[in-house]
């Protein structure tokens, strides 16, 4: 086994399985070996190399540091130290920053605190500049701006070619992102056009204190396991971010910042691909990936005419309308609005399942709500496990009544 | 028309459970599936195949047991499956994985579309789509709900949107990712089956696409995994069971504040 990047010391390990229950990669066997002659069989672990990613969730699991992995050789370090100031990519859409900026903004502060760096965000549209003060008030201290026809709504190539070309000038040390459908699509390509690392969709943002590296939590399986990464070799650290995750800076219009008018070169604007026509979602009021509050109806409530229900206890709360992918695939309401796996991941305060089972691809999608709240007949229903308030009854009578006492007591 | 699609073998979620006692994965007996949002990119691939002529290959990059993914592929029409395995691969973050796969579909030589899903179940990244397309320097339409157009050197598709959905042309060779939306994958026929138990899969290591080895697997990744744990579980919380006029009272009075507050 000698030069592979993880090993099991044979003469420490003790055979506890220790390492088989880490590893989230089923990567991890015991094999018996005959002893020394008369002895007992040995129980020892091996680790199948094909399955192990190397994320050494078992290193950190034997308690007997019988699991050594051996980092290889760092890639040869450019020079970090020129990388300095935080940024937040600041999304709009129609010439309205999203949300999601000013959360990153709250974030972004914390980190660029702890490196001693400036905040800066980078914001890309036409005429834009106007918007730059709505940046600075929630502590930009800079914002680059790029304001230009072909920016005015987001194009995958000119939007990443601008922002990584805006990177490889000004050398951030950290760059965030939303992890909206827009983000998600846009710092992919630049986290590759700069030859860098990317963590999708962190729940958890801090500085290494020792290394000042950007320690990255997110969740992977559905939410079932957590990672912390790292990238401790190249420049920027990128990172997307959910809605809601963060808490949104507060704006001060007395704060003071720099609003700089990039120049851009024309090669950069050019885009393969053309919008031909976007065309908003009627049915969406509020939007599920945004929402404080989401009222989600999923089979419990046995026909479409049924979803009235829940949009009107939506209403009464100004709440997102989601669904569950079996209301989905019943065609009650449009995939837009299923959570889950294969729908959105979604964060809101409170979330409100209704006669949802709560499948392990449901829970995947809402579990990180606040509070949960449950209503559903089915007392042994899994949803209720993760339920803050779980109500056991039929939904077509709750639902209604609770909007109408709501109604009343928020005075709406 | 020669459509490249990009699958993954994942872990079906449905099985991964937390044990209480000692919070970690159960994986005994763990499936292992093709990820969910490339059985559309396979079903699309193959629906473009069936309307304008051409063939399709699905590629896979894994371990030596990921070619059971792609013998699925070619059991829902996919007329060829490569697997790129290679040790050197382990340890790959989305940047390495993406350049693998780029140089495979290199190898693979005259492609017109790339499908792939939206992201893979396990990591739910997003990345590797984009990735591809910038590696390769290919346009690029994420999230598509639907191809409207498909023409010899140009395609217009349906983006899904936060708020709606924007049509996008764009000219071929491109790179598409696709949502659960696009269309309903098909069961495996008779004759699909036969055609993947007869398959031929090639498996193609480092060597064999070219890849440069400071750009691949561990070493090839910018990023690296420093700690893996499990959340707390959620704690289940209060039930309140009764009649209707009695509970619902009390649920509104306990989420006076967060709603208030919200």
């Amino acid at each position: 086994m000698a030069g592979e990047a993880i090993r099991v010391l044979d003469d420490k390990c003790v055979g506890c399985t220790l390492c088989v229950k880490a590893c989230p990669f089923d990567a991890v066997a015991m094999i018996e070996v005959e002893g020394a002659a008369g002895a007992k069989k040995r129980r020892l672990a091996r680790i199948d190399l094909a399955r192990c990613t190397l994320c050494g969730a078992c290193v950190t699991a034997c308690k007997f540091d019988a699991i050594e992995m051996t980092e290889k050789a760092a890639a040869p370090a450019a020079d970090l130290g020129a990388y300095r100031n935080v940024w937040v990519f600041a999304e709009q859409h129609d010439g309205e920053i999203q949300s999601i900026a000013y959360e990153l903004l709250g974030e972004g502060r914390k980190l660029a605190d702890a490196l001693g760096a400036e905040l800066w965000a980078v914001l890309l549209g036409a005429e834009i500049a106007g918007k730059a003060s709505e940046l600075t008030a929630r502590g930009a201290q800079r914002v680059l701006v790029a304001d230009r026809p072909e920016l005015a709504y987001f194009q995958d190539e000119p939007y990443a070619a601008v922002l990584a070309d805006m990177a490889r000038r000004h050398r951030p040390a950290v760059l965030l992102c939303g992890a909206t459908t827009v983000g998600r699509s846009l710092v992919a390509r630049v986290a590759v056009a700069l030859n860098t690392g990317l963590t999708a969709d962190c729940t958890g943002l801090a500085i290494d204190p020792a290394t000042k590296d950007l320690l990255q939590t997110r969740p992977a399986f559905g939410g079932n396991i957590m990672a912390t990464i790292v990238c401790p070799h190249t420049r920027p650290q990128m990172a997307t971010v959910r809605h809601k995750v963060m808490k949104e800076a507060v704006a001060d219009p007395a704060r003071q910042g720099r609003v700089v008018a990039e120049e851009i070169a024309e090669a950069l604007l050019k885009s393969r691909t053309r919008r031909l026509r976007f065309v908003p979602e009627v049915e969406t009021t509020v939007n599920i990936a945004e929402a404080d509050i989401i009222v989600s109806g999923g089979r419990g409530l046995q026909k479409p005419e049924n979803f009235a229900v829940i949009r009107e206890l939506a209403e009464v709360l100004g709440a997102g309308v989601g669904a569950s992918r079996a209301a989905v695939d019943a065609g009650w309401i449009p995939y837009s609005h299923q959570v889950g796996q294969t729908g959105k991941t979604v964060c809101p305060k409170v979330y409100f399942a209704c006669g949802i089972s709560g499948q392990i691809q449901h829970l995947a999608g809402m579990s990180s709500a606040d509070v949960i709240v449950a209503i559903n007949k089915d007392p042994e229903a899994p949803i209720f496990r993760v339920a803050t308030y779980g109500v056991v009854g039929d939904l077509l009578k709750i639902v209604p009544l609770l909007s109408a006492t709501l109604r009343r007591s928020l005075g709406k | 028309m020669h459509i490249v699609v990009c699958i993954k073998q994942v872990p079906e979620t449905a099985d991964v459970r937390i044990n209480p006692e000692t919070n970690t994965l159960m994986r005994e007996g763990v499936q292992s599936i093709i990820n969910p949002f490339d059985m559309y990119a396979i079903e699309e691939g193959v629906r473009v195949k069936e309307k304008t002529g051409g063939r399709v290959t699905a590629i896979s990059m894994g371990p030596p047991q990921a070619e059971a993914a792609l013998r699925e592929a070619v059991a829902m029409g996919v007329d060829a499956g490569v697997l790129i395995s290679d040790r050197a691969f382990a340890g790959s973050d989305t940047w390495a994985t993406s350049y693998t796969l780029a140089m495979a579909i290199r190898k693979l030589g005259d492609v017109d579309l790339v499908l792939c899903g939206k992201q893979a179940s396990d990591g739910d990244t997003a990345q590797v789509g984009p990735g591809i397309a910038t590696q390769l320097d290919l346009p690029q339409i994420t999230y598509v709900r639907k191809i409207e157009e498909l023409e010899a050197k140009r395609v217009v598709a349906e983006r899904l949107l936060e708020t709606g959905f924007e049509s996008v042309e764009a000219p071929l060779p491109c790179l598409l990712t696709v949502v659960k939306e696009i269309n309903e994958p098909r069961l495996p026929s008779l004759k699909g089956k036969m055609a993947a138990r007869k398959a031929q899969i090639p498996v193609w290591t480092a060597a064999d696409i070219g890849a440069d080895p400071a750009r691949i697997g561990l070493q090839g990744s910018p990023t690296k995994v420093v700690r893996i744990f499990t959340p707390p579980p959620r704690q289940g919380g209060e039930i309140l069971r009764g009649e209707p006029e009695a509970i619902v009272p009390r649920l509104a009075e306990k989420l006076r504040g967060v709603l208030v507050g919200g």
